[in-house]
């Protein structure tokens, strides 16, 4: 379903991927774990389509349809989600007001009938609820006074309520609290662990593998995945190190 | 600031960043007195949506215990300038919220001078601008704190936001201060929409324009908290704003 191949992308000039190949079927989740620096935030961002970061060679597909030609918000009507290394806050926009916007969007994009208020409030309830937030927060500026715990979990929510095909989840686990990681664990195996669905689940830590369950790793490295494994390359990582592992 | 007989030249401080010619059609301006009687309470929308040009001058007393609300929205006019001169007694209050929001090649300006004349009067100004095109918003606010004005409480607050380089804003807030025991604040910056936050939003499905629109209503709403005709003014700037994207 997302095919990277050969991707360079530079960032302020800086070549930062390399060179990156990556392919993820429909049903799998991928994680990806890497030393600082490596690149792994400006993967998320390209796949995103983020200003200022460059694609200079290579390609990404979603499904077939090219990426890199789409516009950040076509991106994520073609079932593309980002879950931010470092959520931005928004002041004076809640997160009810935008996101039902952008939930219409995303439909009338596949030519699908806008949620009415009440069926957004009604979805937006049930997946909060799911990742255990107060509906409440929902209603406050989008992230504005957050924890950096509370931002991870909404993330989540906003990947719930959007219902995504794809996800690329950076660092989702950072930040969260014990009891957190295994909400969040859970909501992604829930919302994303499905035929069809697919999800790029950036990582440095063994834990939240745990709870959601990787079929292969990836280790980024300047720039290129400079080794695949199982589940259990996790755990060698996190025993030996980078340098051991990925010399 | 007295009404000035003859038409103002760039040299007068008040009319720096003025459009003359667009002035000299409109000139004299009227001042239009308004009395706050001592103890009550009153409140005024002044919406300029239309597109013609617009000179206004507001000559406001504040008579002592008075209070009064002022929100000003300067958005349709080619050019539209308002002028507001208050004077506070004691114990006085006066809010000011004003948005103007312009493109293409308007020029907009809100002028003010405020005098605490009396002692314990509070003042609190805030001023939003969005700009696009060739667009130009000024805001020129004086705040006086006459001798005696003593335990005046002054706020301003002076934002403006650039959609495009090709537009200007210019802000000039300026504080005299005769008096003792004076609190006085002012903040005054411009600036653009915040990319992160535009990423984020539209990296969730939002198509840029309505993206921006979120952001900028919000930007603006804080002019109108509070106000008697909130919803309407909010809704009018609303629509001036999906224009303007
Ligand atoms: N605007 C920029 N200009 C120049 N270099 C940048 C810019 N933004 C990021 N970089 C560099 O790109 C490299 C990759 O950063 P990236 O955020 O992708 O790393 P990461 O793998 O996500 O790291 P971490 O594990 O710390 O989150 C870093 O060396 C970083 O300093
Ligand atoms: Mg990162």
């Amino acid at each position: 379903m997302l095919k990277i191949n050969n991707l360079h992308a530079t960032v302020g000039d800086k070549p930062i991927l390399k060179g990156l190949s990556l392919t993820v079927n429909a049903g799998e989740i991928h994680a990806v774990m890497g030393p600082n620096g490596a690149g792994k935030s400006t993967l998320s961002y390209v796949l995103g389509g983020r200003p200022g970061y460059e694609v200079t060679g290579g390609s990404a597909t979603l499904d077939g349809r090219d990426l890199l030609a789409l516009e950040p918000h076509e991106r994520a009507a073609t079932g593309l989600f980002l879950g931010f290394q470092y959520p931005v806050e928004i002041p004076g926009v809640s997160f009810v007001q935008f996101l039902r916007e952008a939930a219409n969007a995303q439909r009338a994009g596949r030519g699908e009938e806008p949620l009415s208020g009440g069926e957004f409030l009604k979805l937006a309830r049930a997946q909060a609820g799911l990742l255990k937030m107060d509906m409440e927060m929902l209603k406050r500026p989008v992230n504005v006074g957050f924890s950096g715990g509370e931002k991870k979990r909404a993330e989540m929510v906003q990947m719930g309520i959007l219902d995504p095909k794809f996800a690329v989840l950076d660092e989702t686990d950072s930040g969260l609290d014990i009891d957190a990681l295994r909400v969040v664990g859970e909501g992604i195996n829930a919302i994303m662990r499905q035929p069809g669905k697919g999800v790029l689940l950036i990582t440095h830590y063994q834990r939240l593998l745990d709870y959601v369950t990787p079929d292969f790793v990836h280790v980024l490295a300047d720039g290129r995945i400079v080794k695949t494994g199982g589940p259990e390359l996790a755990h060698v990582l996190e025993e030996q190190g980078y340098e051991a592992v990925a010399a | 600031m007295n009404q000035l007989a003859t038409l103002p030249t760039r040299k007068d401080e008040d009319f720096r960043y003025s459009d003359l010619d667009a002035l000299a059609g409109v000139w004299p301006v009227a001042r239009e007195e308004i009395v706050v009687a001592a103890g009550a309470s009153e409140a005024m929308q002044v919406c300029e949506l239309g597109d013609g040009n617009v000179a206004r001058h507001l000559a406001v007393n504040v008579e002592p215990g008075a209070s009064f609300d002022l929100r000003l929205l300067n958005a349709g006019p080619a050019f539209g300038r308002i002028a507001v001169d208050v004077t506070l007694k004691q114990g006085a209050q006066f809010t000011l919220g004003a948005a103007q929001l312009g493109a293409g090649s308007q020029t907009l300006e809100i002028v003010t001078e405020v005098t605490h004349a009396g002692p314990d009067a509070t003042s609190r100004q805030m001023v939003r601008s969005v700009l696009a095109g060739h667009a130009t918003g000024t805001y020129l606010g004086r705040i006086v704190v006459a001798r005696g004005a003593d335990g005046t409480d002054a706020d301003l607050s002076v934002r403006a936001m650039l959609l495009e380089r090709t537009a200007t804003a210019n802000a000039r807030p300026e504080l005299e201060i005769f008096a003792d025991d004076v609190k006085a604040a002012h903040g005054c910056a411009v600036g653009e929409l915040d990319a992160a936050g535009l990423f984020y939003l539209q990296s969730r499905g939002l198509p840029p324009p309505i993206a921006k629109r979120l952001m900028l209503q919000a930007f603006i709403a804080e002019a109108f908290t509070g106000a008697p005709d909130e919803e309407a003014m909010s809704e009018a700037a609303l629509a001036r704003l999906e224009a303007l994207l």
